[in-house]
């Protein structure tokens, strides 16, 4: 027979339960008299939010900055990961010294609505049933997510974010955040993303929950009451989906046609190249940290994602009259979010009377360019809080003068 | 015969602006553009190099955007605190809406667009006026070199090579003054500026600000339609 390796089951699958109820975290709990109202029309209550802080919050509230995080991140911005172990997913960007500088900024960062590490999601448990919530859980979108983390910074006693910063699905909640609340957002820092989802991104998106849902371990959702995990169909998604985040160019470099650990091919389905075998860790290191209902609401959340939908088509109209300021990057090798729907975005921004900036950071490193170690984009994302402080009355110690 | 050649000025240090500019040393304009806006107006800089004039108008009040072709430029800008967008004034114009700025300044770039009149159409479309400052061809020293050296004229300004020069469409203040005519454009200033950036004798005739003007400075507002 021939050799046929696929991904292994998930080591952690526990400690990663145990964090959907009861994180490794700081959490706001909200209670029946504070539902968070969703864009489906069903009121959510009670409700958690998980989140991390770094930094002091300075006198005058003036210095917090809320982190969104992406598709697949957590609130775990720049600590050690409960789970893995491994250091905090933009480590590069946010500590002392840093553009997004601990010493001088408040940073916020919390678990999505309908994430797997802490805040109310499908891998909850559903306080009704006492059971996960799992498909029972309901859909959830960009604007819902928004709109919790706006009760979180209500919950922390913050009027205005001196910035609101993400990349991917958090750079679609900062425009978001801009849109919805455009006077509590003093600047704002969309990376790699798109005031809308565009149709190759949701046709991938449906490529990844087919995956999931095409494991007989998924059970219709009820994988965890019935003792299994979607781990290969999870893991698969998630290999598809990583194609997406690089680039053809990144991949040739790191990789190119170069064997994994032999000098010929072994004619078997086994992971003769380099370039499988890093696919298949990602698979793998993927759903030891992540709920599989949870990536199918999410990538379903980033589907429906559209602000120029909710004004009558015409996206300058959510920007109108802003005041916050707007500093845009793209990445020119990024094919899932292309400079040309961030060039929109500023468009949109301009039209609409922004103080925006636009850089696009040439770099062959694809759409994950933001979570790497990209000098010219820390530049770029550096002076711009940098100046944006300056407007705002802060100092190097964050405080206001 | 031994051509004479035009000395070329040594200054590398400044960043390479690629299409829009060469050199960052010299900007006698930016004063006299200045002296041009309102206080307090709304102002989009096409071309705005490393934000040197954004920031000089800033001081005086104006809200002033940017757009800069190159990265290094936009870096620059975006590290002052300006509004620059990365853009090309041939295509992204028309992304901006009508009226959206009181004046647009395209200073030292018309020379380098691909459609230098499509883009002083889109200039008074974006802005209620425009102001546009361009090296001027019919310079005295560009008509020597090319009547006795019999090659393309370089200056200490415009130092490149015909080969690698950005500038694709050079004109004379005369040849700018009948685009002005042809496309309906009122010019409401116009001052002929010398090698340093002084303006010239202002009662001058157009033949002379054509011969000694190192470059042209235009204000100007669109021709309101009659019926």
């Amino acid at each position: 027979m021939v050799n046929v390796q696929s991904i292994p089951g998930p080591a952690h699958a526990e400690d990663r339960a145990l964090e959907a109820d009861h994180p490794t975290s700081q959490v706001a709990t909200f209670g029946s008299d504070q539902p968070l109202q969703l864009d489906c029309g069903i009121d959510l209550a009670p409700f958690q939010i998980a989140y991390q802080t770094y930094g002091e919050l300075n006198a005058g509230k003036s210095n917090a900055i809320l982190v969104c995080h992406a598709l697949t991140g957590d609130q775990h911005v720049a600590n050690v990961h409960p789970v893995t172990g491994k250091p905090g997913w933009w480590v590069t960007l946010v500590g002392p010294g840093k553009p997004l500088d601990t010493d001088k900024y408040f940073i916020i960062c919390s678990n999505v609505i309908g994430g797997c590490m802490g805040s109310t999601g499908p891998a909850s448990t559903n306080p009704a049933t006492g059971t996960v919530w799992g498909l029972d859980f309901p859909v959830i979108t960009i604007p819902d997510m928004v709109r919790a983390q706006a009760m979180l910074i209500d919950r922390l006693g913050i009027d205005t974010l001196f910035s609101v910063v993400g990349g991917s699905m958090g750079g679609m909640q900062v425009l978001q955040w801009c849109a919805a609340y455009p006077r509590r957002v003093f600047s704002a820092l969309p990376i790699a993303c798109s005031t809308r989802h565009s149709a190759q991104n949701i046709a991938f998106h449906e490529l990844g929950r087919q995956a999931v849902m095409a494991d007989p371990d998924w059970r219709d959702g009820r994988y965890v009451e019935q003792g299994t995990h979607p781990h290969r169909g999870l893991g698969v998604a998630r290999m598809a989906a990583h194609i997406t985040y690089l680039s053809d160019a990144a991949l040739h470099r790191k990789f190119g046609r170069r064997m994994q650990d032999r000098e010929l091919p072994t004619f078997s389905f086994d992971a003769d190249f380099q370039v499988e075998s890093y696919l298949r860790h990602q698979g793998s290191s993927f759903v030891e940290r992540f709920d599989a209902n949870s990536y199918l609401y999410l990538t379903r959340a980033m589907d429906y994602f559209d602000i120029a939908a909710d004004h009558d088509g015409v996206l300058a109209a959510a920007f109108r009259g802003t005041r916050t300021r707007f500093c845009v990057v793209s990445f020119t090798s990024d094919w899932l979010f292309p400079t040309s729907e961030s060039r929109a975005t500023v468009h949109a921004l301009n039209a609409g009377g922004a103080r925006v900036s636009f850089a696009e950071i040439e770099t062959d490193r694809g759409h994950d360019a933001f979570l790497l170690d990209v000098p010219e984009f820390f530049d770029i994302a550096h002076a711009f809080l940098e100046s944006a402080g300056h407007s705002r009355g802060l100092t190097a110690a964050g405080e206001l003068r | 015969m031994s051509v004479p050649q035009p000395t070329l000025p040594l200054d590398d240090s400044a960043p390479s602006r690629k299409r829009y500019r060469q050199k960052g040393r010299y900007r006698g304009d930016h004063l006299l553009l200045a002296e041009m806006i309102e206080p307090n107006s709304k102002v989009l800089d096409v071309g705005c190099g490393d934000g040197d004039l954004l920031q000089l108008l800033e001081t005086r009040g104006v809200d002033g955007r940017g757009i800069e072709l190159s990265r290094e430029g936009v870096n620059h800008c975006v590290a002052k605190g300006l509004a620059v967008v990365q853009g090309d004034a041939d295509t992204d114009l028309v992304n901006y809406p009508d009226d959206a700025f009181d004046y647009v300044i395209l200073s030292q770039t018309l020379q380098a667009t691909r459609q230098p009149k499509a883009v002083l159409e889109n200039l008074l479309r974006i802005g209620s006026r425009a102001i546009v400052s361009f090296p001027n061809f019919g310079h005295w020293k560009m008509r020597l070199q090319l009547l006795v050296g019999g090659h393309m004229p370089r200056t200490e300004n415009l130092p490149a090579t015909w080969y690698d020069t950005p500038n694709i469409h050079f004109c004379t203040i005369k040849d700018f003054v009948q685009l002005c005519d042809e496309i309906n454009v009122k010019m409401e200033r116009s001052v002929a500026l010398d090698l340093y950036g002084r303006p010239l004798r202002f009662n001058a005739p157009w033949w002379f600000w054509n011969m000694f003007g190192e470059q042209g400075v235009f204000l100007l507002s669109r021709v309101e339609k009659t019926k």
